[in-house]
């Protein structure tokens, strides 16, 4: 779909109040645990105290001896026939005859209490035969690593590989040996971050109920119900369009909800009960079993003439997403160098299977890993060639026909307008404060359109209501209101978004990839636009005139071309008041998966104060600067902007999975698992650029997650100016920032 | 779980010395409701103290010493400014455990029992020389609070035994305290390291000094060394490295996920010369 | 195995209105709430007193619902999220945070909002570290709070200017 080169927006860019405000400032918004039911149980998992043990025995009848105790399932209660990844999902949710980490669920338990579920729970008795088990990337790929589970490797893994590592891709173009040959500096380095955790404060939760019927309804905190449906249907053996699934308000996702962890067990609990069971996740279980991010283990070197050019690359991508095949190494490899032209370029990557709970999407997922290692080294170059960092960085951007580090040419994108408005920002010029170091990083998440369906309807009053499929996570019904204000002409108020359950439209894909703003958005324009077409019928047949001779404009069909002013305008309200015996209701509909999506760039800029004395570092000032395309809702767009900043800074400065040696997650509460506080954090500038996307009407790109992407890098950077030592290792806790600045080293 | 609401110490302590199980006392109940619901500790009885009279009482004494009733959350304490302006590092030392929620229900007393060697409460009570009222079946026995810990998550109170008050000595002129402590991020993480100084000038010279550590050994420490290394002196440089140096040699500290011995040890002589400054500044009749 | 569950009778005021509710011991205020008088504005986001998420106000005192048990909510008053707004008039932190588009997902904002209000009773005029020092134990994973706290600043200013 073409871009409109519509300019004079009424509605688009304005900051109006989101529809669903009022329920979420007053409690009223329902979220995954508000839901409760006539007759409800509540459940509770039994999960594995080893990182990696062979299940000898489950015995559940103390459990069920238990008063107020109606159900115990385990894997028996479960499709017995999968395999590829319904298979993974289903060992992920309940284990077969391996646990695979700290936290994997053994069986789930409903009772008529939480606290009987929990007591329950307890009486389970597991008994285990511990295996020696592994959870660093490197290790798990090294000689006599324990394995996790013989044959997951898939056709790409070479031989010679321990059988850990389960896909590997390798590409490139050029000549990479010529290419260090004509640089005038090379570095080479090696870098590790650590997993990290999606860290929605909402924990998963659902009601379910399945009767034996095979008919369903759940009800569950999701970033996309139709993937939900799919994947309980295939995991409990229905079929998919029997189980009717509701989305609640969601309380953060991140990429981390676009998945099933509890949901197929509440459902096989309510089966097995005959009543609707209710389970909702402790922050201990959030944090050991539902999925964190990746670690990766990373080498790269890049090539430098001394006037700023790169002359070529490399990087070998090492990332363990645990016990699964799944860690995002393709799209760590794809975006590393995206943001720069390069002739000479290669690409290596590993999954690797560890004993960690499977990851799931968090933001960008792969991206941040790669752009630390890539945009570290490339400070590093400028810093010894004596270059500006964002001057050099302009010499290599990518443009509009650039042909990119993996394969395929730009379209019209906006790297370049970043970096001229962050040169221009005077945040990059202002002086800097003693033991403090500026970092300035760019980054890039290409977006997605998927699968969506929009249905759009005209109420009896010219009012008008959408249905959509993609979960408002951050906006999106502000968002969406006012693209289908904007295209029928009517006020943002006159439109009411609905998030629909799964009955209720065709299949949509979640809200990730960045995509609701953009493909739900489309949808929405071209279901507003088909029910513009029907309602400009309804006046031409009124008017007795041919509809081609029927404009529509500021919510009103007017006579045009020979008949102009010959009739009176009607009013979207007027023929809505009379479509009952004019023809019927009027609604517009639209299903597509769009491929116009457009690629996000950022750049950010960050100030980072550290302490000599104990090496604790204080971020002081920060903007992100970033392309939007068209920002629908600029409030929200910054928001976007900078809660990925803020993400990335707990990333980069903080948060990391700490395993000990047995294998055992050591900091599953939030005590530990350190996410940014507000007094951790200043205020984040933010600066929206707008290249518009070609394949959107009104320009949209996704904005949601490229901001993650630069801050790992910009805040390294900003730590290794301030200190004199260059950071390779995530996260920069203090303990270990102190032992660079003690010249003992990155630990 | 048996839920008990005694309206005197004695009566708290018969329950405690009668039951079978597993038992708490509950104040401010953000250690107790953490390991309930973690299932670290279920007790079979629960034994909430605040229903005692007194419990909610900060009292300054005629010869100018401190009692304070053991449901004393710390968010009473910060808002007490004769308190304050005594004894700024006792508060703040409370005032930094957990968020402002947290700090509407914690206690000193819930702070010390609970047995943590990084409990932010205890190094500035230790500095200051407070101690706590102990009262049990036979009666009443007042014990120093640097002998209440006998290392991570226990106490050397006998069963039966309940804390009934805290006492902080009179401050008493040209005095001063100062608590710091060393965490990740700027708020609600545990202490990787904790260090208060309490101290009296005359003149410029530090006449009395005590020195506390946390987190940097199984109980909260009382540091002779790092004192002496500030008796006598106008917390010179030699004196700053002296109390360093007593400060880290002190320390006997684990690895584990909030911080490694090397770093432990180092960052508590930073923070013992930092603290010093403050409570120097403080003795000195600097706000 | 039968079991006899120790439940107390709890008589307390929340958001003005006496009520009461047979409590396990066990049961946290939060889950009294939530489970015996359907106020599911408070939410778990941690059960250990980190996120904030489940903030309510007991006799004026701002503390974390999930660290307070039920029984000892006896005779105390409890103000919740569902007490802020005057029947439909919202308080004016509700307000300005829609108008500040200080939430995205929503989840933190109840327990934001509870706790903002507390903030502004004891500090009309709080200063942005002030700010941002007292909400440190209300984690928000969406914003990076800087609209929340323009909105909880701006709020402070208009309040005081009697806007």
């Amino acid at each position: 779909m073409a871009l409109d080169n519509k300019t004079d927006f009424k509605y688009i860019g304005t900051r109006p109040e989101r529809p669903d405000g009022l329920d979420k400032v007053t409690g009223k918004a329902r979220y995954g645990a508000d839901a409760y039911a006539p007759g409800m149980l509540h459940g509770a998992v039994v999960r594995s105290p080893h990182a990696h043990a062979r299940i000898v025995r489950i015995d559940a009848s103390k459990a069920l001896a238990l008063d107020g105790v109606k159900a115990v399932v385990t894997r028996a209660d479960f499709a017995q026939d999968l395999e590829g990844e319904d298979w993974n999902l289903l060992e992920n949710t309940i284990a077969g005859e391996k646990v695979l980490y700290d936290g994997h669920a053994v069986a789930g338990v409903a009772a008529t209490s939480a606290l009987i579920a929990k007591d329950a729970a307890k009486l389970v008795d597991v008994e285990y035969e511990v295996l020696p088990h592994v959870t660093d990337v490197d290790a798990a790929m090294a000689e006599g690593a324990p394995v996790l589970r013989d044959g997951a490797a898939d056709h790409s893994v070479p031989d010679g590989l321990h059988p850990n590592v389960v896909r590997y891709t390798e590409f490139g173009r050029g000549d990479v040996e010529a290419g260090f040959a004509a640089a005038d500096l090379v570095i080479e380095r090696s870098f590790k971050t650590e997993a990290v955790h999606q860290g929605y404060i909402e924990p998963h939760a659902c009601l379910a109920q399945l009767g034996t019927d095979g008919k369903g309804e759940l009800w569950c905190c999701t970033q996309g119900h139709w993937f939900v449906r799919r994947m309980c249907a295939a995991l409990l053996g229905l079929e998919a369009t029997q189980l009717r699934v509701t989305a609640s308000e969601i309380g953060g996702g991140f990429g981390g909800k676009t998945t099933v962890f509890i949901d197929p067990i509440a459902l096989a609990l309510s089966r097995k009960s005959g009543k609707p069971v209710k389970l909702v996740m402790s922050r201990s279980e959030v944090l050991k079993a539902s999925g964190p991010t990746a670690s990766a283990s990373m080498d790269v070197k890049m090539g430098m003439t001394k006037d700023g050019k790169l002359t070529a690359a490399t990087g070998t991508f090492r990332m363990q997403g645990g016990a699964f095949p799944g860690a995002p190494m393709d799209m760590t490899t794809m975006l590393a160098f995206s943001c720069y032209e390069l002739d000479n370029v290669h690409h290596e990557g590993f999954d690797v299977m560890t004993n960690r709970p499977k990851q799931a999407a968090y933001r960008a997922p792969g991206a941040p890993m790669g752009a630390f290692a890539v945009e570290s080294v490339f400070d590093e170059l400028c810093e010894g060639l004596g270059l500006d960092p964002i001057d050099a960085r302009l010499k290599n951007a990518v443009k509009e026909g650039t042909r990119s580090s993996f394969g395929p040419k730009y379209k019209a994108v906006g790297l370049i307008e970043t970096l001229e408005a962050a040169k221009a920002h005077p945040h990059y010029s202002a002086p800097l404060a003693e033991n403090t170091g500026r970092g300035i990083a760019s980054g890039y998440w290409m977006n997605w359109g998927g699968e969506t369906s929009v249905s759009l309807a005209i109420g009896e009053d010219g009012t008008v209501q959408v249905g959509v499929g993609t979960p408002d996570i951050g906006g999106s019904r502000a968002s969406m209101a006012l693209m289908a204000a904007e295209t029928i002409g009517i006020p943002y108020e006159n439109v009411r978004v609905n998030v629909v359950d799964t009955a209720a439209l065709g299949v949509n894909e979640p809200t990730h990839g960045s995509r609701a703003t953009y493909a739900s958005g489309l949808a929405t324009i071209e279901a507003a636009r088909e029910a513009i077409g029907k309602l400009c019928q309804r006046a031409a047949d009124k008017w007795g005139i041919d509809v081609d001779a029927v404009e529509w404009k500021d919510g009103a069909a007017h006579p045009s071309g020979p008949n102009a002013g010959d009739f009176e305008p009607l009013s979207i309200a007027e023929i809505a008041g009379e479509m009952g015996s004019t023809g019927g209701p009027i609604t517009g509909h639209h299903d597509a998966s769009p491929t116009g999506f457009g690629g996000s760039f950022g750049t950010h800029i960050v100030d980072v104060h550290v302490d000599p004395e104990t090496g604790r570092s204080t971020v002081t000032r920060y903007t992100v600067i970033q392309d939007a395309g068209k920002a629908i809702h600029p409030d929200y767009v910054e928001g976007q902007f900078q809660g990925g900043a803020a993400q990335g800074i707990g990333w980069a400065l903080n948060e990391e999975y700490i395993y000990g040696e047995d294998g055992r997650l050591q900091n599953d509460v939030f005590l530990d698992y350190r996410i940014p506080v507000a007094s951790d954090l200043p205020m984040i500038d933010t600066v929206i650029v707008e290249v518009p996307n070609p394949g959107h009407p009104y320009g949209v790109r996704g904005v949601g997650e490229t901001g993650i992407t630069p801050p790992l890098p910009a805040i390294a950077c900003a730590v290794s100016h301030a200190t004199g030592h260059r950071m390779t290792r995530l996260p920069m806790s203090p303990p270990r920032v102190l032992r660079a600045i003690q010249g003992k080293g990155v630990s | 779980m048996n839920y008990h609401t005694p309206a005197s110490f004695a009566d708290a302590s018969r329950i405690a010395a009668e039951a079978t199980g597993t038992t708490r006392f509950l104040a401010g109940g953000t250690d107790v409701l953490v390991q309930l619901r973690a299932d670290i500790v279920t007790p079979d009885d629960l034994i909430d103290i605040k229903h005692i009279p007194g419990v909610k009482a900060i009292t300054r004494n005629a010869d100018g010493s401190w009692t304070l009733g053991v449901a004393v959350a710390g968010a009473e304490m910060t808002e007490h400014a004769e308190l304050m302006a005594d004894w700024p590092g006792i508060v703040e030392g409370m005032d930094l455990i957990g968020s402002t929620q947290v700090q509407g229900r914690a206690t000193l007393v819930g702070n010390l029992c609970n047995g943590s060697p990084a409990a932010d409460s205890v190094p500035g009570m230790i500095a200051a020389g407070a101690t706590v009222t102990v009262t049990g079946p036979d009666g009443s026995r007042e014990v120093a609070v640097e002998d209440v810990p006998a290392g991570p998550g226990r106490t050397t109170l006998a069963r039966g035994e309940v804390v009934s008050a805290v006492n902080i000595p009179a401050r008493g002129e040209n005095g001063g305290d100062a608590y710091l402590r060393f965490i990740p991020r700027t708020e609600m993480d545990i202490a990787v390291v904790g260090c208060a100084v309490n101290l009296t000038r005359d003149g410029d010279t530090i006449t009395d000094a005590r020195v506390s550590l946390g987190a940097v050994a199984p109980t909260v420490l009382l540091v002779k060394e790092a004192a002496k290394a500030l008796i006598g002196t106008t917390l010179d440089d030699a004196a700053l490295e002296a109390l360093a140096e007593a400060a880290s040699a002190a320390c006997n500290p684990i690895d584990d996920k909030r911080g490694t011995i090397e770093f432990r040890t180092h960052v508590a002589g930073v923070l013992a010369k930092r603290a010093a400054g403050i409570a120097y500044a403080r003795a000195g009749g600097e706000k | 195995m039968t079991r006899i569950p120790t439940r107390t009778h709890v008589t307390t005021t929340v958001n003005g209105d006496p009520v009461d509710f047979l409590a396990d011991p066990r049961e946290t205020l939060l889950d009294c709430l939530r489970d015996k008088l359907g106020l599911t504005g408070a939410k778990e986001g941690c059960g250990t007193g980190d996120c904030g998420a489940c903030s309510v106000q007991l006799d004026g005192r701002l503390v974390c619902s999930c660290l307070v048990l039920g029984v000892e909510a006896e005779g105390r008053e409890v103000k919740t999220i569902e007490g802020m707004a005057e029947g439909n008039d919202l308080h004016p932190l509700q307000a300005k945070f829609i108008e500040h588009a200080a939430l995205q997902c929503g989840i933190c904002t109840p327990g934001i909002l509870v706790a903002t209000e507390a903030l502004l009773k004891k500090n009309p005029d709080p200063s942005e570290e002030e700010v941002r020092y007292w909400l440190a134990g209300n984690l928000c994973r969406c914003t990076g709070y800087d609209k929340i706290i323009r909105a909880v600043l701006a709020t402070a200013r208009d309040l005081r200017e009697g806007v």
